[in-house]
């Protein structure tokens, strides 16, 4: 393939994407000279609020992410393992805490935090993560606890959260020293939606064959959304993303060259190794059309009532993807292969990410047996490369695709 | 027209031939440190017995941990569907696979037309490869391929609780010393290695017939513990190590 010929698959928007998250971290880091306080909020976590009282919302997952690409996760693992942290512990985690400590990443360090924000929807390692970092800040810390809703969203579940999302408002009035900004709020909680209206239909481009992105594409792209929602600037630039995806799928520019076989993936991806695997299944002319992941941020967007925004936010925020029963985790899955046509699933065993992990085996057999499709399960881990086998993991996907290859 | 496959495995290299859909000859040697060179040296001793050059070879496909090393290979496959190729080759009504390597150990569901169905293949852990009987055997002093008789000898088979490699090594030492008999150890090494095999087996839903390939098949003992814990007996073949390279043959006549 031509040098021109690959320029022309990459996607444009990546450059501007990569702008726009430089001048939000710019932001983050001379907040304090601005006269502007800094919230650390979990991945999930209602962050729309602080955007009503003009807090900026810091996310150390993303952070551990940039971290986790940037090569740079193994150094910051072992010093929290020299800190007396297990490796068993969550990656992420790890690599913030001694991040903190030491100032390292490819920012530095993030700045310190006026308040930490903790939502459990994820997972639960966040609370004692967020503890250890309140104490070592010394900073007030908020936690909103959402019941896991095994088989539904009951009236209790409801009173109890959106009782919590009341104490958030004071607890950041308190911080503040501000009444709630409510019209705000409003005008915030209309931007979140859009946003995620756009990313959904973003990520349902790859329905399309070929399809014009991958399912790597979206982990790079999701940053905005997670980072920026809520903002009139994750809403322009999804607009200009999505009609750059519409473009592609118009003049039918796929993402993989002679795209052959779509699967899907589940878990977070493994960033240090996202050029390796891109690569590797490229080669195979597959293409990971979608993913369990970067959809959980505009998963439960139907949930969300834009004249109640608030109120409503407690159900949407509670009944993300990885707070819900294994049984509604696998029709979702399922939902997804029959929607982007995947005829395999790759699941990412990640030793990380507990959650995410734990139900997988059985998703895979009901998805095997459901749907028929074959279903590779790898183990690795989304930062720490020391969980990554490559030879290992090359030799299971190849046999994988031979398979699906001969199915075909 | 002569069919070359050649597997590049982490302790031996095997090669085999084929010609109008026949088995011709195999050949194993060392792998040593360089795939390439221990690929060309098994496939041009192998072509030099039988009288024949490598013009005579029509199509050549690379398989094993060293498959890519081979560049003079018309293809790379993986040592999954040789394995599954081979087996359905030496014995058509074959619908299953359980191969035990030096570095992975797989289960392999074939379906009627030869073609794999579905795999599974050990976590990240050496429990239940060849590697894991290498290491016992060293630590007990005992050739590697002296495991299976010793075992047959068992009176008493030892219990090994660890899964990890370097924890049953630990716990094979205290046995030694208390002076537990070797053959009991080696028992019950087997039956470790073998549970982690059946359970590969247990989730491809492997059914008999089911072929074991690999030279771990040759250990006796190891395909008498492995039969115990699946509850059917295993059809072990004379070329069971070569399988894997007779299957790359049988692809490249594919090609």
């Amino acid at each position: 393939m031509s040098d021109d010929q690959k320029n022309n698959l990459k996607i444009k928007s990546a450059k501007k994407m990569r702008d726009l998250m430089t001048t939000y971290y710019l932001e983050a880091l001379t907040a304090r000279q601005n006269n502007k306080k800094i919230a650390w909020i979990t991945s999930g976590g209602p962050v729309e609020p602080l955007l009503a009282m003009d807090i900026i919302p810091v996310y150390p997952e993303n952070h551990a992410a940039m971290i986790g690409a940037s090569k740079m996760g193994e150094d910051l693992c072992v010093k929290a393992e020299n800190m007396g942290y297990s490796s068993d512990l969550c990656s992420y985690a790890r690599a913030d805490i001694s991040c903190a400590v030491v100032k390292g990443g490819p920012l530095g360090g993030l700045p310190e935090p006026d308040m930490l924000i903790c939502c459990n929807n994820i997972c639960g390692t966040v609370l004692k993560w967020y503890e250890v970092q309140a104490r070592y800040y010394n900073v007030p810390l908020f936690i909103l606890d959402t019941p896991v809703c095994h088989t539904g969203y009951s009236p209790a579940i409801a009173k109890y959260v959106e009782t919590q999302l009341g104490e958030y408002i004071a607890f950041l009035e308190k911080i503040c020293k501000a009444p709630f900004d409510y019209d705000k709020m409003q005008q915030v909680g209309d931007l979140s939606y859009d946003a995620q209206m756009l990313w959904q239909k973003i990520l349902e481009t790859a329905a399309h064959k070929p399809s014009p992105m991958s399912a790597f594409d979206a982990f790079f792209f999701l940053a905005l959304i997670v980072t920026l929602r809520g903002t009139r600037i994750a809403v322009d630039f999804y607009q200009e993303l999505l009609e750059e995806m519409t473009q592609r799928i118009n003049q039918g520019i796929g993402v993989v060259p002679d795209e052959q076989h779509r699967l899907l993936w589940d878990n977070l991806p493994i960033w240090p190794k996202l050029k390796w695997l891109s690569d590797k299944f490229s080669s195979h002319n597959a293409c990971l059309v979608a993913d369990t992941y970067t959809s959980a941020w505009c998963g439960t967007i139907k949930y969300v009532d834009k004249s109640q925004f608030l109120k409503s936010i407690a159900e949407a925020y509670t009944r993300i993807y990885l707070n819900i029963g294994v049984d509604q985790m696998a029709d979702q899955v399922m939902d997804m292969i029959d929607f982007y046509d995947a005829k395999g699933l790759i699941m990412h065993s990640n030793r990380s990410c507990k959650p995410y992990s734990f139900g997988q085996m059985d998703i895979m057999n009901i998805v095997s047996k459901k749907k028929g499709i074959p279903v590779l399960m790898i183990e690795a881990d989304m930062v720490d490369p020391r969980s990554f086998s490559t030879s290992q993991i090359e030799t299971r996907i190849d046999a994988f695709m031979e398979m699906i290859k001969q199915r075909s | 027209m002569i069919y070359a496959g050649i597997d590049i495995g982490s302790i031996t290299a095997k090669a085999a031939l084929i010609k109008d859909n026949t088995l011709v000859d195999t050949l194993i040697i060392r792998t040593g440190y360089n795939h390439l060179d221990a690929g060309k040296a098994v496939l041009q001793t192998l072509l030099e017995k039988n009288n024949l050059t490598r013009n005579d070879v029509k199509a050549i496909v690379s398989t094993g941990y060293g498959r890519n090393s081979i560049d003079f290979a018309d293809k790379a496959l993986t040592e999954i569907i040789c394995h599954a190729a081979g087996a359905h080759f030496i014995s058509p009504g074959i619908r299953g696979v359980i191969d035990v390597g030096g570095q992975d150990s797989k289960a392999i569901l074939i379906n009627e037309n030869g073609q794999m169905d579905n795999f599974a293949m050990n976590d990240k852990c050496a429990a239940g490869t060849g590697r894991f009987l290498e290491v016992m055997a060293n630590a007990l002093d005992v050739q590697l391929d002296q495991l299976g008789e010793y075992s047959l000898k068992a009176d008493k088979p030892a219990k090994i609780s660890s899964i990890c490699t370097v924890f049953a090594e630990s716990e094979v030492i205290s046995m030694i010393a208390n002076q537990e008999k070797r053959e009991n150890i080696i028992a019950g090494i087997h039956d470790s290695a073998a549970a982690r095999v059946a359970i590969l087996a247990s989730k491809t839903h492997l059914a008999a017939p089911v072929m074991m390939t690999g030279g771990v098949a040759k250990n006796q003992g190891m395909r008498k513990a492995l039969e115990a814990r699946l509850g059917f007996d295993l059809i072990v073949g004379h070329l069971a190590q070569e399988n894997g390279a007779i299957g790359a043959a049988v692809l490249a006549s594919r090609l």
